[in-house]
């Protein structure tokens, strides 16, 4: 592996193995000394065009704890609003001396651009590109999930060698939008696991009946008839939705209050999931809007501990594309 | 550590010289228990941490020789320490899998002020040693490092000596030697293995 791209790239053995990784990784940040020497003297670039808060935080927490060094680049005061293209910030890079790129990009498809243009000779991390993937995202909540749902695996390890067979994840909201959902409907399923959308008509994707996991338009049929052993919600993404009319309506749905009412994860919703099931939110949370401040703060959501997995996993993506001899590449 | 990741080992055909068989090993891991015991005055501080893959067996079986003899658990003697992530070739191979850690349980999980003995099946070039002595630095500070291994097969690379050693094994540069145990391969032996001086040998 030399680049992670996208989701899809992961065959069920790959992403076990990676899951495997991003659990040693956990055990050594429960130590008094979380560093580790792993990536000393490798550098990591943070390529961020678009805005970032826990996606950012976390890659570069992950590549410090490996002893990585990191530079942090934002396209805001830097010579991207001065004109400068993809391609000659990239090479500026590239000459820096830059051993990684995590990239996110406003364009779907500017990773994978870099990393198969031949302009760089570094790994390429997709942090998220436009509407089309988010791979670390969709790894922690694969993590999250086999850590909660599939019992002691092997070590006595939550997980621990095992894939996600048999689990029935309900993915709601805004899945238009969303590059988290992509990346999960091809990683669960790649894992094993069954995937329902759940989303108004208008924030389902063109194409959707191609992606390999079940759709509805009614949270309430899926959560009482389908029984999902965990629920994915989607942070409403108001930002791409254009101008918003009088009462925040939106050319996808008439009200934010019809939008709860139908489609928001509330205390009543939450009382009809199995004993078992957890919350997922890939943050930031709209509180009130997809879920209740109930839900969020309820003990079955793990929506902090999703951030403190995000860190494991990114490092053990760290990990598996940098450690290994680079030889083998060119 | 780990005599048969680099190389695939022949598939169940014995090749090369057995220098050391089932009841060998068992001798000479009985006669490291008491050696250690001898040189500690018991085992009242004593940690055992074997280096995965095949020291993390080896390292319970002298636990459990251990507690035949003093008043201890095997269980709050062993762990498991993985150097992995502390080599310094990692970017001469392709990726390692990453093993397990594990302190015993008992006093907190804590190696401070303890005696840790490190247990690991060859003793080559000392390269694991030393990534596992600096694994442990970030894990507690021991009042002693000890080590123990089955085989020391020569060829320091690093200024670093065995305590305990079940057989001091002249080797050339080119041979493999290839440790296999029940826990793992269904099998004890010691083989010496090749000749052919390819450079690949084990660590």
């Amino acid at each position: 592996m030399r680049h992670l791209l996208d989701a899809a790239d992961l065959d069920r053995d790959a992403a076990v193995d990676l899951l495997d990784t991003a659990s040693r990784m956990a055990a050594t940040q429960e130590r008094e000394i979380k560093k580790l020497p792993t990536l000393r003297g490798r550098t990591v670039v943070n390529l961020f065009f678009e805005d970032s808060t826990r996606t950012r935080i976390s890659f570069e927490t992950a590549a410090k704890r490996l002893s990585a060094d990191v530079i942090n680049f934002s396209a805001k005061g830097s010579s991207v609003s001065k004109g400068e293209s993809l391609k000659d910030t990239a090479q500026t890079l590239q000459a820096i001396g830059a051993d990684a790129v995590v990239i996110r990009h406003q364009a779907s498809g500017a990773p994978h651009r870099l990393a198969a243009s031949g302009w760089v000779a570094t790994s390429v991390i997709n942090a998220g590109d436009g509407t089309h993937q988010h791979p670390t995202q969709a790894l922690l909540d694969a993590y999250t999930l086999r850590r909660h749902l599939t019992g002691p695996g092997s070590d006595g390890e939550p997980g621990l060698g095992k894939d996600l067979s048999g689990l029935h994840v309900a993915i709601v909201g805004d899945v238009l939008h969303s590059r988290v959902a992509r990346s999960n409907v091809q990683l669960l399923t790649t894992l094993g696991a069954r995937v329902t959308l759940v989303a108004p008509p208008t924030l389902l994707p063109v194409g959707v009946g191609a992606w390999d996991c079940a759709t509805s338009y009614h949270l309430d049929e899926v959560i009482g008839d389908g029984a999902p052993d965990a629920v994915m919600t989607l942070r409403v993404q108001r930002e791409r939705m254009g101008a918003e009319a009088e009462g925040g309506a939106t050319g996808f749905f008439p009200s934010p209050l019809e939008y709860t009412r139908t489609y928001g994860l509330d205390a009543r919703r939450l009382r009809m999931l199995p004993d078992h099931a957890i919350v997922l939110h890939p943050g930031p949370m709209n509180r009130g809007l997809e879920i209740s401040a109930e839900a969020a703060d309820s003990s079955r959501a793990v929506i902090r501990e999703q951030v403190s997995n995000g860190v494991a996993v990114r490092m053990a993506v760290l990990y598996l594309l940098l450690a290994g001899e680079k030889e083998k590449w060119s | 550590m780990d005599t048969s990741v680099a190389s695939t080992p022949p598939p169940d055909g014995p090749s090369g010289t057995e220098v050391l068989a089932a009841a060998d090993i068992s001798r000479a891991l009985t006669r490291i228990a008491h050696e250690i015991l001898e040189r500690n005055k018991g085992a009242g501080d004593l940690v055992l941490l074997g280096i995965p893959t095949r020291g993390l067996p080896l390292a319970q079986r002298l636990a459990a020789r251990i507690a035949e003899v003093e008043p201890v658990d095997a269980a709050d003697l062993a762990g498991s320490l993985d150097v992995t992530m502390y080599r310094d070739d990692l970017h001469r191979h392709p990726t390692r899998t990453i093993g397990h850690t594990e302190l015993p349980a008992a006093h907190g999980q804590s190696i401070d002020d303890r005696v840790v003995v490190l247990v690991d099946d060859v003793l080559f070039s000392g390269r694991t040693i030393r990534a596992a002595l600096d694994a442990l630095n970030d894990l507690g500070r021991p009042r002693a490092v000890q080590l123990a291994v089955l085989v020391d097969r020569g060829h320091r690379e690093l200024p670093i000596r065995a305590d305990y050693v079940g057989k001091n094994l002249p080797t050339a540069q080119g041979e493999k030697v290839r440790v296999r145990v029940i826990e793992i391969d269904g099998v004890d032996s010691v083989r010496i293995d090749g000749g052919r001086s390819n450079g690949g040998s084990a660590s």
